[in-house]
């Protein structure tokens, strides 16, 4: 089949990572040709600033060269700017510098012709040393300039006049800042944050003149003819000025688009009018992204929405005509090296609205957050955005705040993740400190990976530098050290809303709801029904949807081992060496004087070099090899503790009454009892339960999914406790009477979790998800509902067959035991 | 990075026998066998096409068994971090980099041939 001709307007960011995106789909579809008006490859714009700075070098900053295009096969046309789409002909016509004319055909055409800095009307615009600030040319007059002059004025103190006028400070140049506003950076940040910022970059040896207005840019005489040399405001004071800068804000550059007669709007809005398909109004074979484009009366001016409307178009030009561009939420941060300010949504405040602010003058740190109907619609912060992305994100998810309220202010982390000596702060981290502790990945290789691979997200960051790809504690310090290297571009995706893998574009949610609504019994049925776009998944969904069949269609569903990590399917835990760990049950942590000699003899006999007593309270053999595992089995005679498993692993306990003269409740006999009626059951993560017999809570209730504590009454329940990669204190559930009431309640909320949870979201992550609020309508308040809950959770356990039995045993089917056996070359 | 791969001795072209060892089914689908050998544990792989694949058993990065991971399309899932191998190749799944040694393996009569 002859190709179709795809041409690409605008060889930025937007544009080019629409071809990106457009190649991972459908690789062979279209002939690429792409026009861009720069003589350079695809550059990082937002990396300008460092540049400028001096912090970062040009070749840095190149993310496609020219390489890149004939690798992929693609035509490009640098140094050439369009003239005319003559929509008719469907052809594009480019002129060069010298004159030179190309045309090109199209049959779908990609407009993503950016935006063009703001000059406004002043006498002397015109002036030699009067820029604006785009692309790298302006940076490299600008360079230019701080080498050979002195005074440097900047109009406009927005986020990109403040980088600029920070380069050229670092630069050896005297700058002054003017603004028209009362203060700077008015759109980004209030009063209170832009006085703080302002003080920090004064003392830096910024100047600013606010609430002024220029009047007129002054020509003196320069080397080569009339050159700006000072700025006169209306009041009819002059400040000396060699260069000025003008950051009076952005205007979508739409003028070809326009002029080919597709609708750009008129008023207020002004730009490529596309729907959500990011096709323009005008003419369906044209397609628009980027800063160009007005959607449903927004012009976004930030490079994250870009890269969102990329990947939309980049599915309609593959022909998959799935997924829609509804807009975006955007938030931004100014990339000061060593200044730390983020800002996101509507904080000009309001009747319906509230605040909630604390303001360390001294210590330097401003945070406001702006609340309405208990939701979360904008924040302020200076001096500690360790929270940013997190409160952005609850905006984002609209997510109702009153019940975490009371330390919503002192941020996501204050009980903190383990493994990075509590730090929370990257901006404040040196390049040499580890960042994350599983792999050993320090900020400045995560940084270098960043700029270097012009990585944008969490999932690139992961895959490159293995940072935050283990355990995942420090993922929030990755996401700032990302937010701060590439500023506004990066957007934290919602875990919630983000596809399960690179397999599917379908969430965990979505997944759930279609294995639920109709009835997918198989792996094979599941993926083609939902389109997976790989033969058979991967290492991620795979396990996650074998979860989601088994936990939604108990005894129906056909459970997969070979979509179950190797540990539940070896039944035993995999070590570093390749050997396995095994866990035989023990109730409660009891066991007697025959278990404990036969886990002796069997340590003797197969030699097993550890034998360890685990934090669950069992006895744990490791060491073990693959083939010795169905005879060490038998000879224990115990069942499996499923310590390898996303499933029920320990009910812990505490003497309780049985002995201790403080015990209120006979913790020990419901432990066994809880145990013994979760056995085999499987769920999204692991599932950790304690009981104790009083309040000195010896069996630690209070850090477990499920924790029971015994009082004289009955006994106090707490759920979504977390004692591993993030502490975290169990929530109160409820308080109840009986031993049989511990037990409804306990396996209501957990088969709630095994319903709704996502695949490996701990119990503490999904009550964040959901709220404690819902959990306790489901399962306290509604009684109905609480027991077909319960109902649920006995009838996906039953008959469950210890797996240890069922392989060990003599006459043991092949297929069950050729894991274990070894073949002979 | 350096791979385990070059601590190990590296069998030439002729060096080798084609043997039997197993017939198809014994291999599950999306799974895999160990084969005990003289040069190391190998592992032979069986994916939904029932084609069949034979790499050394060692992961190029800290050398865990591979037969042990999770079998998709042509490619294999370390059991240990998650890296991703070629299962014709033995190559690393970018951005990873490393490679680990691929056998010579055929089935015919629904019997596995392994040379080694």
């Amino acid at each position: 089949m002859k190709k179709q001709k795809l041409v690409l307007v605008g060889n930025g960011m937007a544009g080019v990572r629409t071809i990106e995106e457009l190649l991972k789909l459908a690789p062979d579809l279209y002939d690429v040709t792409v026009f861009g008006a720069e003589p350079h490859g695809n550059y990082n714009r937002i990396l300008l600033s460092p540049v400028l700075a001096g912090e970062m070098s040009l070749p840095e900053i190149m993310l496609n060269d020219l390489d890149w295009y004939r690798d992929n096969g693609i035509t490009l046309h640098a140094g050439r700017k369009v003239t005319k789409i003559d929509r008719v002909r469907r052809k594009v016509i480019a002129e060069a510098e010298d004159g030179s004319v190309i045309e090109a055909e199209y049959d779908r055409l990609l407009l993503a012709t950016g935006s063009v800095p703001f000059i406004p009307p002043i006498p002397g615009k015109e002036l030699s040393g009067v820029l604006g600030y785009r692309d790298i040319a302006d940076t490299e007059a600008m360079i230019a300039a701080a080498g050979r002059h002195r005074h440097a004025v900047v109009i406009g103190a927005g986020l990109l006049g403040l980088e600029a006028a920070n380069g050229l400070m670092l630069r050896g140049m005297d700058v002054t800042v003017v603004h028209l506003a009362d203060w700077i950076m008015e759109r980004q940040l209030d009063k209170a944050a832009a006085d703080m910022l302002q003080a920090s970059l004064e003392a830096r040896g910024m100047k600013f003149l606010l609430a002024r207005q220029t009047e007129a840019l002054v020509a003196g005489e320069g080397e080569e003819g009339a050159r700006v040399c000072a700025v006169r405001f209306r009041d009819g004071t002059e400040i000396p000025a060699d260069l000025v800068v003008v950051a009076a804000g952005i205007r979508p550059n739409y003028a070809l688009a326009e002029a080919a007669g597709i609708y750009c709007g008129s008023g207020r809005v002004r730009g490529i009018h596309v729907s959500d398909t990011l096709q323009t109004v005008t003419d369906p074979r044209i397609y628009a992204v980027g800063e160009c484009v007005a959607h449903r009366g927004t012009v976004y001016g930030l490079v994250a929405p870009l890269f969102e409307q990329g990947k939309v178009c980049a599915n309609h030009l593959a022909n998959f005509g799935i997924g829609r561009y509804q807009g975006s939420v955007t938030s931004t941060k100014l990339k000061v090296t060593g200044i730390d300010v983020f800002s996101a949504g509507d904080f000009s405040g309001g009747p319906d609205t509230e605040d909630i602010v604390l303001h360390d003058r001294q210590g330097g740190v401003y945070k406001r957050i702006v609340i309405k109907h208990n939701r979360i619609v904008g924040s302020v912060l200076y001096g500690d955005t360790a929270d940013g992305a997190w409160y952005f994100q609850l905006m984002k998810d609209g997510q109702d705040i009153h019940e975490i309220r009371d330390h919503l202010m002192f941020g996501q982390n204050h009980l903190g993740d383990a493994g990075h000596k509590g730090e929370n702060k990257a901006v404040a981290m040196a390049d040499t400190a580890e960042v994350c502790g599983c792999n050993g990945v320090c900020k400045g290789t995560i940084v270098k990976a960043i700029k270097e691979k012009g990585l944008f997200s969490l999932d690139e960051v992961k895959k490159h530098t293995k940072a935050a790809s283990s355990c995942g504690s420090c993922t929030g310090l990755v996401e700032q050290i990302l937010a701060s290297t590439v500023g506004g571009a990066y957007q934290a995706v919602s875990a919630y809303d983000k596809p399960v893998c690179a397999c599917t574009d379908l969430s965990h949610g979505d997944v759930r709801k279609a294995v639920r609504q109709h009835k997918l019994l198989t792996i094979p049925d599941a993926m083609a029904f939902m389109e997976w776009k790989t033969p058979n998944g991967c290492a991620t969904c795979r396990p996650a949807l074998n979860y989601y069949l088994i936990s939604t269609w108990p005894h129906e569903a056909q459970d997969d081992p070979q979509s179950r990590f190797i540990n539940e399917r070896s039944h035993a835990n995999i070590q570093k060496d390749g050997t396995y760990s095994v866990v035989p049950r023990m109730l409660g942590g009891i066991t007697t004087p025959d278990e404990l000699r036969r886990i002796a003899d069997v340590a003797d006999k197969y030699a097993i070099p550890t034998v360890k007593v685990t934090g669950g309270q069992r006895i744990d053999l490791l060491g073990i090899k693959r083939e010795d595992l169905p005879k060490v089995w038998k000879d224990l005679g115990m069942a499996s503790g499923h310590a390898y498993g996303k499933s029920i692993r320990t009910v812990k306990t505490c003497v309780g009454s049985e002995h201790c003269r403080f015990g209120t409740q006979r913790s020990m006999a419901m432990g066994v009892d809880l145990e013994k009626m979760l056995f085999g059951m499987w769920s999204p993560h692991k599932v950790k339960l304690a009981v104790s017999g009083c309040p000195r809570n010896c069996a630690e209730s209070g850090i477990k999914d499920v924790g029971v504590i015994g009082v004289d009454s009955g006994w106090e329940l707490y759920v979504a406790g977390n004692g591993g990669i993030k502490t975290e204190v169990a929530q109160f559930l409820c308080k109840v009477s009986t031993s049989e009431e511990v037990r409804e309640y306990s396996a209501a909320f957990l088969q709630l979790y095994r319903e709704e949870g996502f695949y490996l979201e701990r119990t503490v992550h999904y009550v964040h998800r959901v709220g404690l609020e819902h959990v306790k309508k489901l399962v306290v308040e509604d009684a109905d509902n609480r027991k077909a809950l319960y109902g649920r959770l006995l009838f996906a356990v039953q008959d469950y067959k210890d797996p240890w039995a069922e392989r060990c045993a003599d006459d043991a089917a092949a297929p069950l035991r050729r894991q274990f056996e070894t073949l002979e070359a | 990075m350096t791979t385990e791969l070059e601590k190990l001795p590296v069998a030439t072209e002729a060096a080798g026998d084609w043997k039997t060892i197993c017939a198809l089914q014994d291999i599950p689908v999306l799974g895999a066998r160990v084969v005990h050998s003289a040069q190391g544990d190998i592992a032979v792989f069986r994916n939904a096409e029932d084609e069949v694949f034979a790499l050394q058993d060692r992961c190029a990065h800290k050398a865990g068994p591979l037969s042990q991971g999770i079998v998709h399309g042509r490619q294999v899932t370390c059991p240990l971090h998650g890296w991703k191998f070629e299962l014709a190749s033995g190559e690393a799944v970018a951005p990873d980099v490393g490679c680990t040694r691929a056998l010579d393996v055929t089935v015919a009569d629904g019997q596995v041939r392994l040379k080694v």
